[in-house]
């Protein structure tokens, strides 16, 4: 065996561990599950969007109109009840009714814009539920530049400006029982981005402070005191208290520091919107600042206790920073999954996953609040409280074990418990 | 009241024994030396007087204390000195003392504490430098006075002067030598058979799990016709 192959064989020995590999290949399973989560929103893309068509004009215009949605859409209503044409698109889970007034034509031929009434059924503020809203969008634009196209066929002297806008909105959006007049899902798309910047912020804050708790642990192996610490009289709880009371209490500067700046962002973000939010509704009180600080404080005590229960497999600091890997996945998943699609409007199986996992409930937290879903941020705080608990009573059970010298945790409670159960078997 | 009873002391990983029933006492206020060779379960057997490992069969008692029932009053009355122990890098050599300290005492006595510790590690300014800037035999000086400065019931060190240079070595000897005065119970294991016949009172020799001497050095040269405890050693090992 030659030199190289000999380094080479050594080092992939070295490189190629359990704690090297299974983060990878969860990875892949993560991004398997996302590649096929945005294959559904391309088919959900590229398919005619479900609407409903109320034409009270029944002009020639209006029936263009009317025709290119029946040809480019599933158009579930067609008739003159907006009432009906509104249960008839819910019921078929679709995205908007489209209401032609009477006077639509006979506006346009006089030189106004003819005016449509849209009713948007906005399902999620995520970023990829905004899909089938801007499919519509785009019809409703094809129809006026087919107006446009007819208009131009009449000739004679028209106004350029009406000819080439002939199309003019009034917008009412419903979204999670709540109705907005004029204001459309587009408009609200600054929940998007809100909906892309906090689960990042959360994100990184669990990495980072869970990292610290992971390398502590591996830091105290490495550096030899943690044999002098667990001889000391003090009991195995406070330890694993205080390891994570001083990260949390790190965390929480961490936190405060991102609330700062996100207070900051949320200003300017308000001065620069087109329609003030609180005029529906749209903001969050104190209640609703304390319930997303305690949520995420809960999520960050969890998170913290998961590190502890993985530092107390790292050797060192070397491999204490390939156990973050775990926690970079459980954080990423629900960051990516809720930057993209809101909780409701998940299937029920990616919905137990995002639950259960702890650290996607902060990342919710604000967008639930902005619509009253206080159940949700609630049993989210409940969980994740309770996560954490038993969390921190593995830590501690793990403490009292071999497990920190020796990597083994036998003879412990629960060793002799499954020991016991074997023999009765 | 002996410091020590270890009785019928098994300890297994997993399928791998590495203690095998041993059995000693160690009286009040001795020396008592475990040596032995590599694997022999030396460290393992402090590990399990210390608190840090759990026994798998057989008891062991300090100063009355179950340890297996009592391991907080245990901990109580030792300072245990891992052969490879560190300390807090971030910390000076004096808010690491003064770490320790505070989880055996509070107020003045604290300070007092430090002082011993202090005096015991006779690192001159140098005390107040991080420790991460030491050497290693500044580390380990620091260590065994992190040890030795709570003046504890009993000390189990082991591999003392690990690190140490001959004269280092020879000072905290008598610094543990002396610490038995103040009541402290000292059992120790080393490599150092010099240091064994210098220091120990008794001592035991373990060989793959099993205690297979017993006695005071004088006795066990005199057992094995030796002139010293390293050709006791060769002998009963190599036997």
């Amino acid at each position: 065996m030659s030199n190289l192959t000999n380094i080479i064989k050594k080092e992939l020995k070295e490189l190629l561990t359990k704690s090297t590999i299974v983060p990878v290949i969860l990875m892949a399973f993560l991004f398997a599950g996302l590649g096929s989560m945005m294959g559904g929103v391309e088919e959900e893309a590229s398919a005619p969007p479900v609407i409903g068509v109320v034409d009270l004009d029944d002009g020639v215009l209006s029936d263009l109109a009317a025709h290119i949605f029946d040809t480019t859409s599933e158009v579930v209503y067609n008739g003159t009840d907006p009432d009906d044409g509104l249960d008839a698109v819910r019921e078929h889970d679709g995205v908007a009714l489209i209401i032609i007034p009477s006077n639509f034509t006979s506006d346009i031929l006089n030189g106004s814009k003819g005016i449509f009434e849209i009713v948007w059924i906005m399902k999620g503020a995520g970023i990829l539920d905004g899909i089938s809203s801007a499919t519509v969008d785009s019809l409703v634009r094809a129809v006026g530049l087919q107006i446009s196209a007819y208009l131009i066929s009449l000739g004679g002297d028209q106004d350029p400006a009406a000819v080439l806008s002939p199309i003019g909105r009034l917008e009412t959006t419903i979204f999670k029982d709540r109705e907005m007049e004029g204001i459309s899902p587009s408009t609200l798309s600054m929940m998007s981005i809100q909906s892309f910047t906090v689960p990042f912020v959360i994100m990184m804050i669990i990495i980072i402070t869970g990292g610290m708790v992971i390398s502590s642990m591996g830091m105290e192996k490495e550096n030899k005191t943690l044999e002098t610490l667990m001889t000391l009289p003090v009991s195995r709880g406070t330890i694993v208290s205080a390891k994570l009371i001083a990260s949390a209490l790190v965390g929480l500067v961490m936190v405060g520091i991102y609330m700062i700046g996100f207070n900051y962002y949320m200003g300017s973000m308000q001065a620069s919107a087109e329609v003030d939010l609180s005029e529906y509704g749209l903001t969050l009180g104190a209640v609703d600042f304390v319930l997303i600080g305690v949520s995420i404080f809960v999520s960050l005590l969890a998170a913290l206790a998961m590190c502890m229960v993985l530092g107390t497999y790292a050797r060192n600091y070397k491999s204490a920073q390939t156990l973050t890997m775990p926690v970079t996945l459980l954080a990423a998943i629900p960051m990516f999954i809720t930057m993209f699609k809101d909780f409701g409007t998940l299937p029920l199986p990616l919905q137990a996953m995002v639950f259960a996992i702890p650290f996607s409930h902060p990342m919710m937290a604000m967008r639930e609040l902005m619509f009253d879903n206080y159940a949700l941020v609630l049993s989210g705080i409940a969980y994740v409280a309770v996560f954490t608990g038993v969390m921190m009573t593995i830590t501690v059970w793990i403490f009292s074990t071999d497990r920190l010298l020796t990597g083994s945790t036998k003879k412990g409670p629960l060793d002799k418990l499954l020991r016991r159960r074997t023999l009765y078997k | 009241m002996n410091a020590i009873e270890v009785r019928g002391l098994v300890k297994d990983y997993g399928s791998f024994k590495a203690v095998k029933s041993i059995a000693f006492d160690v009286r009040e206020g001795e020396v008592f030396g475990l040596i032995g060779p590599n694997g022999a379960g030396k460290t393992t057997t402090l590990r399990i007087i210390a608190s840090i490992l759990r026994i798998t069969s057989g008891s062991v008692k300090v100063f009355g204390k179950d340890l297996s029932k009592e391991p907080h009053e245990v901990r109580k009355m030792l300072s245990y000195l891992p052969e490879d122990a560190g300390a807090y890098k971030n910390l000076t050599g004096s808010e690491y003392l003064k770490f320790i300290a505070n989880f055996f005492a509070t107020g003045k006595k604290v300070d007092e504490i430090v002082s011993r510790g202090i005096e015991i590690a006779s690192l001159e300014e140098r005390i107040d430098d991080k420790v991460d800037t030491y050497s290693k035999g500044m580390a380990r000086r620091l260590l065994v006075a992190r040890a030795l400065m709570v003046k504890p019931k009993l000390a189990i060190l082991d591999e003392l002067t690990s690190g140490l240079d001959v004269i280092n070595a020879q000072e905290i000897r008598r610094v543990v030598k002396g610490s038995t005065k103040d009541g402290t119970t000292v059992l120790l294991s080393s490599h150092n058979m010099l240091e064994v016949e210098l220091m120990c009172d008794r001592i035991a020799l373990i060989d793959d799990g099993r205690i297979v001497e017993l006695g005071t050095p004088a006795e066990l040269k005199r057992k094995h016709g030796a002139s010293n405890i390293e050709e006791v050693f060769t002998k009963v090992v190599m036997a």
